[in-house]
């Protein structure tokens, strides 16, 4: 096991070099001089000069890739042309608002999910199943932004249950320990932020936990049909044990490894989703903000970015296939 | 004697053994149509088809960009506008119906284009190995290492919005997956004894892999086609939404849901709902024929149902 994690963290090395020298080319490639696109239109020949001079863009390429990679491995991912600030710090405040809402949106496709995907497949072609899987179809086909906009105008707008915008409410006071608002209002036993927090949370969980939710339902149907018919079930049956005792010991179990799979998957789906459900719902985190950058030409945090999302992916990737073996103990990586 | 006359006519029988192979696709297509949920994808698929390259331009009674009528703008649905208004006073049904050539087109050519590439990067890759395997899947590794619309949004956010971009940015992200889907399925061919004997006959590289490689790798691609085309509806209409597609006045079906949404706030509901209503069928169509693709070309994959 131990080998086996060694091997694949060895292995995401190429592909992370790779990726560098894409992030790394990718302020080369703008049409034009980057220099002048980072100096904005109205800059002055000594402006663009200094800002040559800023980014080392008057050093030879492969010296530029190395000060670059330098500076990464440090942990400096550079500033913000705009706002000056270190990106590295703005990473700190803003990935705890995407954490929180991924972490709420997984645990609403799988709360929902994974039942209705084990009821359908016990109930199979009842009026629940079809209606099940004819949901979940549509959540599929469903774009995120546009439930997103619907929710917002029916909950926040229409119906005005539920606030439409940011993480909490203007006048709200909390004290700020790991930008995880849930964690933090306990932590500090703030009853009253915890509730505006959750509030907040709920609308942008929704949108964004659709697609994973109807993801996870079809497969959890799939998989617990496909054990159903297993020998060992039968078995179970024959032994007199309950229904239920049969499907969540038996059945369910072994049916979740796919499962875990998808839900694995949905880790891209998430980083995706996050960028269009924050700009609908004015989240703070790095999806909206990084669909800010790319508007205001941000080029560095762009760059700096796209670099902390892959070694992400990657990572959770990584994490993924190794939480196979400990809930499969069939699967051995050698 | 004439059980020996018997075998020989059934051995003659076995001569049309290729015949098969037609009889494959004859097959698949009888299993799709017998599949319900398929019929009913292609039905929305053709109904969108017919409104959007026949009625839209024929008999629509609006220009979906020009015809503006401001003092109907962001008017509910009536009778002169089954679907309501913008907020220019244009016809929501035209511009909808127009917008169907946008999402059908763009997503056909960035599927077409991304599985010409991927395909033949795959097949190649498996079928020669060595070197020329190790670079081209690091390479496609790279690409999957980006969350899909993220890489997207750069590739448009670097060439600049507009259809085309889109098309291309789309094309690139879905690469990958094409390129690893053939080159499972050629890795599995290659050790086959047809192919063992066509290397024996002497068959060139090229012919082998187009000839007796690709023909027999089609199947999950032919799927995969499908459903891909669903998802490029769907991000065709987010880069849309997020202003790096399709940009005014073009009735793209995204760009139209971000401008509604921006007169949520008064009211006007149908701005957003329409549209919106439009690409979940469209894409749940494709879903369903691609599903019921999956399950008529392969028996064996039959999921459940």
């Amino acid at each position: 096991m131990t080998s086996y994690i060694i091997r694949r963290l060895l292995s995401l090395i190429p592909t992370l070099l790779g990726v560098s020298i894409i992030v790394f080319l990718f302020l080369r490639m703008i049409p034009g001089d980057p220099a002048l696109a980072l100096a904005g239109e109205h800059a002055t020949e000594a402006n663009v000069e200094r800002i040559r001079e800023q980014f080392g863009l008057n050093k030879p390429l492969h010296e530029q890739y190395f000060t670059y990679m330098g500076k990464v491995l440090r942990g400096d991912l550079g500033r913000s042309i705009l706002s000056r600030r270190p990106i590295m710090d703005e990473i700190r405040v803003r990935f705890p608002a995407t954490i929180e809402l991924s972490v709420c949106a997984l645990t609403v496709a799988l709360v929902v999910g994974v039942p209705a995907g084990i009821i359908s497949a016990t109930k199979r072609n009842s009026i629940f199943d079809n209606i099940a899987m004819i949901g979940s179809l549509l959540g599929i086909s469903m774009p995120i932004f546009w439930l997103g906009l619907m929710l917002n105008w029916f909950f926040a707008v229409q119906l005005g249950w539920l606030p439409s915008v940011t993480r909490l409410d203007a006048g709200i006071e909390l004290q700020r320990i790991t930008n995880l608002l849930i964690i933090d209002s306990l932590l500090t036993g703030n009853a009253e932020a915890l509730l505006n927090a959750v509030q907040h949370l709920i609308l942008p969980s929704v949108a964004l936990g659709t697609i994973p939710m109807a993801i996870i339902a079809r497969m959890t149907r799939s998989a617990m049909l496909e054990v159903l018919e297993q020998d060992y079930v039968r078995t179970a049956r024959a032994k007199g044990l309950r229904e239920r005792v049969v499907i969540i010991r038996h059945a369910l179990k072994n049916a979740l490894l796919p499962v875990i799979t998808i839900v694995g998957l949905q880790v891209g789906v998430l980083l995706s989703g996050a960028v269009l459900t924050e700009t609908i719902f004015a989240w703070p985190g790095i999806g909206r903000w990084l669909y800010l950058s790319i508007l205001s030409r941000d080029y560095p945090i762009i760059q700096g970015m796209a670099l902390f999302v892959t070694i992400l992916f990657l990572v959770m990737n990584l994490l993924v296939d190794v939480s196979y073996a400990m809930v499969d103990p069939r699967i051995r990586y050698g | 004697m004439t059980t020996t006359t018997e075998a020989l006519e059934a051995l003659e029988g076995l001569e049309y053994t290729p015949r098969r192979e037609r009889g494959l696709v004859r097959d698949a297509a009888r299993r799709l149509w017998a599949n319900r949920a398929a019929k009913v994808g292609m039905a929305i698929v053709l109904f969108f088809i017919v409104v959007g390259y026949v009625l839209a331009p024929v008999v629509a009674p609006y220009n979906p960009k020009t015809d503006r009528d401001l003092p109907a703008r962001l008017s509910a649905p009536t009778r002169e506008h089954l679907f309501g208004t913008d907020e220019l006073g244009r016809d929501i049904l035209t511009r909808i119906a127009h917008g169907t050539r946008i999402s059908f087109t763009v997503g056909l050519a960035a599927v077409t284009f991304a599985f010409t590439v991927g395909t033949v990067i795959g097949l190649v890759s498996g079928y020669v190995g060595g070197h020329l395997e190790t670079v081209s899947m690091r390479a496609m590794d790279v690409l999957l290492a980006f969350p899909a619309l993220l890489l997207a949004i750069a590739i448009v956010a670097m060439r600049g919005p507009g259809l085309q971009n889109t098309m291309f940015a789309l094309a690139v992200t879905y690469i990958p997956v094409y390129a690893r889907l053939s080159r499972a399925s050629a890795l599995g061919i290659k050790e086959l004894d047809y192919i063992t004997a066509a290397i024996a006959v002497g068959v060139p590289g090229y012919r082998m892999v187009l000839r007796h490689v690709l023909p027999n790798s089609l199947s999950p691609l032919i799927v995969q086609f499908t459903l891909m085309i669903a998802t490029a509806i769907i991000e065709t209409a987010a880069l849309g939404f997020l202003g790096l597609g399709a940009q005014p006045p073009s009735p793209e079906w995204g760009a139209m849901l971000s401008n509604g949404y921006k007169f949520i706030t008064i009211g006007a509901w149908w701005a957003l709902l329409f549209p919106g209503l439009a690409i979940i069928f469209v894409v749940t169509g494709f879903n369903l024929v691609g599903d019921g693709l999956r399950d008529a070309l392969d028996p064996r994959l039959r999921r459940g149902a």
